[in-house]
């Protein structure tokens, strides 16, 4: 299993086209970064606008690595399920439009060793696409505009999160942004499964997470209680709750706690369970197919 | 010696289409099976079949003696293939591809083995070349390599002679011989080219719409004592009445345009030849008919197109 998804890598990152997505993150990081050094306090004050007039808010403070990561969070976790879908989507259907399916099929290998190896393969590059994200949206924000306490704005309440409470936070995020994009990816695995060029399964999984999203995002009665808790979109940027805190009565954070855990790990139970079904669906339709590619 | 490919009653429909029908064929060891029908003759979706990429509607397959359904790891594990065009990972090089399947089939091969079988196939010059900037014959020959990399005994090759240049087959050609008396393997190799096949097939499996309509040794499946022999001389009068007057006279089939057609014996061709320049007659060509592709074209339906495309 080991060697085939070492194969599966290897065919991964020898394509060119597989880091154009590290190149687009990282263009659209130092981009915001570049913005905020240069003009952060304009952004700032446009952000808490709401709250300038019943708090002083000192912007120098306020501007620090944290802050700026989690702004690039807020901005890019929306796009870079597209950036996903690019890879997921290719995985299966890429190689069938390339000829190199059949070669593959008859190799002694169970057709879900095959698959569970593609998917595998497809997580694994998800992660190494948010550990990129993770070094520039963080540490290089770390790095130019050094730390401080954190502070978060939720509609007109403004949370302090301590300089010394926060890295695990970021750490916990990026764990359930990594399965939040595994979903993604399994959603383009399965699309791939049906296709025979990585095209179309590429931009249905980019239609289907921009309807969903929009779908999640309404506020429309009738959806929120029925159709919204279900839809996998409305799930994925849960992992803003790693970032509230509990209260201690008196209106402070209490370092170390999440205001509302269970409806993270709900949403996390969400996400798998759509994982495990756009997987479990992929295979067991490819091992049912007749390879005529 | 039991088979090595054994089929029983194959069938395979897309939909409202029956691909192949009712289709048994044995394949024994050592054997250079030619497996061979018109375009669209259901060739490819037998060989797919065989090598796991179609389920068939009905029928049984067995390789080695296994089942093929309830074996098919331990049988891949000792079948190569190439199916219609060798597509290969054209970023990659030719050796990255070869490495790459190899692992593929379970063995972890040596820098010497991958060479060794670039160089069979004669390309361990461009080893290092992506595949894209290969002719199609690299390509072809290099697919044989990906197919041969883990020493199987059956070796299945799809058209492999589609698309090459005349030396491009002639070298996939010795290839294939090569692979059949020196290595030993047991080859199934599909084509549509007749002339291909009689140079390079032991046994022979014809099929049509599907079916099967002949199999058997090259040698009986056609008849060597009814082999149409074309002659054309200087002086057609002259040879008319040398012939006449010859043994050769119950042979004559007819006459055409100032050439005679003789049924015969093709290996008496020299004595013919003999008895004519020592009756006088000046003879120039002396061809015998391509008797396969007579015999294929009698079988299938490819002749209803010809009849149809001359009428």
């Amino acid at each position: 299993m080991w060697t085939l998804l070492q194969i599966e890598l290897f065919k991964i990152f020898r394509r060119p086209r597989t880091y154009i997505p590290f190149a687009a993150i990282a263009a659209m990081v130092l981009i915001i970064q570049l913005g905020l050094k240069f003009d952060g306090k304009s952004y700032l004050e446009l952000m808490m606008s709401s709250l300038s007039d019943s708090f002083y808010i000192p912007y120098g403070m306020i501007m620090n690595g944290y802050l700026v990561a989690f702004v690039i969070l807020n901005t890019l976790l929306i796009q870079v399920p597209l950036l996903v879908a690019l890879v997921a989507g290719d995985v299966v259907a890429g190689e069938a439009n390339m000829g190199t399916l059949r070669l593959l099929v008859i190799r002694p290998v169970s057709r879900t060793k095959l698959m569970l190896v593609k998917y595998g393969a497809s997580v694994i590059y998800t992660v190494l696409l948010l550990v990129w994200m993770a070094v520039l949206a963080l540490f290089l924000s770390m790095l130019l505009f050094g730390t401080n306490d954190m502070l978060i704005a939720r509609n007109t309440v403004m949370e302090e999160i301590r300089r010394n409470d926060v890295l695990w936070r970021y750490i916990a995020a990026f764990g359930y942004a990594t399965v939040a994009l595994s979903t993604v990816a399994a959603l383009a695995f399965l699309l791939s499964v049906f296709a025979e060029n990585s095209i179309g399964p590429i931009v249905s999984t980019i239609s289907i997470v921009i309807v969903l999203t929009i779908l999640s995002e309404m506020r429309i009665p009738l959806y929120d209680n029925t159709i919204k808790p279900w839809l996998f979109t409305s799930h994925m940027l849960a992992w803003k709750g790693f970032f509230y805190s509990q209260s201690d009565g008196k209106g402070a954070a209490l370092p170390g706690t999440v205001e509302n855990l269970p409806a993270i790990l709900r949403s996390l139970g969400v996400l798998l369970a759509y994982i495990a079904a756009f997987v479990t669906t992929a295979i067991w339709t490819f091992s049912k197919k007749d390879i005529l590619s | 010696m039991s088979p090595v490919i054994q089929v029983t009653h194959l069938t395979k429909h897309f939909r409202d289409h029956q691909a192949v029908n009712d289709l048994s064929f044995t394949v024994q060891p050592a054997d250079v099976y030619g497996f061979l029908g018109q375009n669209g003759a259901g060739k490819s979706t037998t060989i797919r079949m065989l090598l796991t990429l179609i389920t068939p509607t009905a029928g049984e397959i067995e390789v080695f003696g296994m089942n093929l359904r309830t074996h098919r790891q331990e049988i891949l594990r000792k079948v190569g293939a190439v199916i219609e065009r060798p597509d290969l990972y054209k970023y990659l090089t030719a050796y990255e591809n070869l490495s790459l399947f190899a692992r593929m089939s379970g063995i972890k091969p040596a820098k010497s083995l991958l060479m060794q079988q670039l160089e069979l196939v004669g390309l361990a010059e461009r080893a290092h070349s992506p595949v894209n900037t290969f002719s199609q014959g690299m390509k072809q020959r290099l697919g044989i390599a990906t197919a041969l990399i883990h020493d199987p005994d059956l070796v299945i090759l799809d058209e492999p002679t589609n698309g090459l240049d005349p030396q491009g087959i002639a070298d996939i050609r010795n290839l294939i011989l090569h692979l059949s008396s020196h290595r030993k393997k047991t080859l199934l190799v599909s084509s549509h080219l007749l002339s291909e096949m009689e140079l390079i097939a032991t046994r022979m499996l014809i099929i049509d719409k599907g079916r099967k309509v002949a199999e058997g040794a090259v040698s009986t499946l056609f008849d060597p004592a009814g082999t149409i022999v074309e002659l054309d001389t200087v002086d057609p009068d002259f040879t008319g009445a040398v012939l006449a007057r010859s043994e050769w006279q119950p042979f004559l089939q007819e006459r055409q345009a100032g050439k005679f057609l003789l049924k015969m014996d093709r290996n008496r061709i020299p004595d013919l030849t003999r008895d004519l320049v020592q009756g006088g007659v000046q003879v120039l060509a002396l061809r015998p008919r391509h008797s396969l592709e007579d015999y294929f074209l009698s079988l299938t339906t490819a002749n209803q197109h010809v009849d149809a495309f001359t009428n």
